[in-house]
């Protein structure tokens, strides 16, 4: 009886997309080799029984290259094979290189199926593929599916059963390449087809000079983008419905508590000149519900709507081309853009993504700047919000700030770590127009998990505060801190406590230097050093389990001493 | 190599690893590969095999010695 079947294939085939399908199971998928970076389970119903499916990350062999794909191999491998069923997911404009690992399952005798994915790109793009004759070749069922549209999943699902165990046999690497091409002449009829719009704009983006004229646009547009669509959000959704619906509500509450005494300073907070004032009566049902919903939330709508669609049009791994060389200079390579850029959303599914590099020095470098140097959104939101009041060009510096710190980190870890950083090797996938459905679904899928994730430790954290306030405590803690936070930083004593806080939440930490009526420049160091002291308490979990305890408590000092020197620094260099 | 240049590769220097990890992204000797770019500063270097393209860097570019066309 079958229990368990594995996805396995090449990177950025489709697979998050087919165990979508078979499983209704929603998954994050990308056009980018490297999307999957850990397993995704879900289930099936075959026939009588629920069979467990899983979804590996990619790899090109049965020899894995990074820590990612070693998962990939090494899951199959232990699992009684009578139980088993291998889904090969294959990517039909690229028969060739995808059937090398094909090959390489056959030869250890799985149980397979192979899933000709993406049957409707080549179809654009002039192939035509003898599916028949490719099952004959092979000896497994071959099953033509385009997983965007849904096509072909069901004859999927009804063929896994037909999969049987096969003879083991030996082939060196060159057989392999040799079956491969002949397989390929029997069965692969290629149309010639003169070069189309999207191949000249495939080429042009990586050619040196023109791509990196793109490559700025690109980004200046998307950053435009982004607060466009948040500032939209705020002033036409948003902003109305907390001041002209929720206002009132919370002021009935507020005066059906009474005005003061312990729950209502929890739950509403302080009041200003006798009214609710969301930006700084602290309170669980006023201040929380702002900070996430009317400063956050709409940063982070726009920011994965515009990252989204950089992900799925296939253009981060151009990206990554033309800053390998730069990115060389601190230790990465060009690739690393991408755990960089998940980073600007959340350190922590930047962190996770630093799996697809190889080396762990690499992986150190990468997870230490991206939690030292990387404001997550909902921080950059804040500082938008908190600076915003000032000037721009007080935002302009925080970036500019973090950018330096970033670099000149980068060049001295990369100076002094042991070892070497290895060479860009990378596929770059054709770019796709993304389908309007999965970009959707992957969409709400962000923003639900930010709201599941980050709702419970906003409110925890804006409880804590509330009852410390309320008993008088933080006198004590800022007491002890006062000297380095006065002294070394120029702040006054209260912003320890929405340093501290910062542990928790960025973005609560940030709320609470609001009521503290800072200077500019005080407000501008606070956000630097926000950005940059420690990591909330989900980026230190991850970066512990991901890193061991001896890198983590290294990538601990190396951001307190560099907080310490940069809010040091900034005070003294800045005048006013 | 020039731009947009075919050509076989002729040898791969360079240790096992390396053979083995351009093998499986269909990289090997005897296959006809097409340059598609450099980049200034011995950047990273983009050459298409069969349908794939493939972007490497410049030190590991350096190590196919490619019989051009």
């Amino acid at each position: 009886m079958i229990k368990k079947i594995f996805l396995i294939g090449n990177p950025n085939v489709g697979k998050s997309v087919v165990f979508s399908r078979l499983t209704g199971v929603n998954v994050i998928s990308s056009n980018y080799p490297g999307t999957t970076v850990g397993i995704t389970k879900g289930y099936l119903k075959l026939r009588e029984d629920k069979v467990e499916i899983i979804d590996l990350p990619g790899s090109y062999s049965l020899e894995p290259g990074s820590q990612a794909e070693e998962v990939a191999v090494a899951l199959p491998r232990d699992f009684p094979r009578d139980q088993m069923v291998i889904i090969n997911i294959i990517d039909a404009t690229n028969l060739e290189r995808n059937l090398y690992l094909t090959l390489q399952l056959i030869e250890e005798g799985y149980p397979l199926v192979v899933c000709l994915n993406m049957c409707d790109d080549m179809k654009h793009r002039g192939i035509a593929i003898d599916t028949a004759k490719l099952e004959a070749l092979l000896g497994t069922p071959v099953v033509e599916t385009c997983a965007l549209t849904g096509q072909g999943i069901k004859l999927l699902i009804e063929r896994i059963l037909e999969a049987g165990p096969g003879q083991p046999q030996r082939r060196s690497s060159q057989e392999r390449w040799l079956k491969i091409g002949e397989i390929v002449s029997h069965t692969q009829r290629l149309t010639h087809r003169h070069h189309t719009l999207r191949e000249m704009l495939e080429d042009v983006s990586m050619k040196p000079f023109a791509g990196v004229l793109i490559a700025s646009a690109v980004l200046y547009f998307s950053f435009k983008f982004v607060r466009f669509i948040a500032e939209g959000l705020i002033a036409s959704v948003f902003d109305p419905f907390f001041f002209n619906i929720y206002q009132p509500v919370v002021s009935k509450i507020s005066g059906l508590l009474g005005g003061e005494g312990f729950l209502h300073h929890i739950l509403i907070g302080e009041l200003l000149n006798g009214r609710i004032d969301f930006k700084q009566s602290l309170g669980l049902l006023t201040t929380a519900p702002y900070i996430e919903f009317d400063m956050v939330l709409p940063y982070i709508i726009s920011f994965y709507f515009v990252l989204s669609i950089l992900e799925d049009v296939g253009y981060l791994p151009r990206l990554a081309i033309l800053l390998d060389n730069f990115l060389h200079r601190i230790g990465l390579h060009g690739f690393t853009i991408i755990p960089v850029l998940l980073g600007f959303g959340c350190n922590v599914p930047g962190i996770l993504s630093t799996r697809i590099l190889e080396s762990r020095r690499e992986r150190f470098i990468a997870s230490t700047l991206i939690s030292i140097g990387v404001p997550c959104v909902a921080l950059q939101a804040m500082i938008v919000g908190l600076l915003g009041q000032f000037s721009g060009f007080y935002i302009g510096g925080v970036y500019l700030v973090l950018f330096s710190v970033w670099l000149i980190l980068g060049v001295i870890l990369n100076k002094t770590l042991k070892g070497f950083s290895p060479e860009l090797l990378l596929e770059i996938p054709p770019y796709r127009l993304p389908q309007l459905a999965v970009f959707m679904k992957k969409l709400f899928l962000r923003i639900k998990g930010f709201l599941i994730e980050a709702l419970p430790v906003v409110l925890l954290g804006v409880s804590i505060v509330n009852i410390l306030v309320f008993f008088k405590l933080f006198n004590f803690v800022s007491g002890i801190f006062a000297p380095l936070i006065q002294g070394l930083f120029g702040l006054p004593k209260e912003t320890v406590i929405a340093l501290l806080i910062g542990f928790i939440r960025k973005d609560v930490a940030a709320g609470m230097l609001l009521p503290l009526g800072l200077t500019a420049k005080q407000m501008f160091i606070a956000a630097v050093l926000l950005s940059i002291s420690f990591p909330c308490v989900a980026t230190f979990v991850i970066m512990l389990k991901e890193l061991g305890i001896k890198d983590f408590l290294k990538s601990l000092t190396i951001m307190i001493i560099t907080g310490l020197t940069v809010g040091g620094v900034l005070n003294l260099a800045i005048l006013r | 190599m020039r731009r947009n240049q075919k050509g076989k590769i002729a040898e791969i220097t360079g240790g096992k690893a390396l053979h083995e990890r351009l093998m499986v992204m269909g990289i090997y000797v005897g296959r006809e590969v097409t340059l598609l770019n450099h980049s200034m500063f011995r950047g990273p270097v983009a050459i298409k095999a069969g349908r794939s393209i493939v972007a490497l860097g410049f030190g590991m570019a350096n190590k196919i010695i490619v019989d051009a066309e």
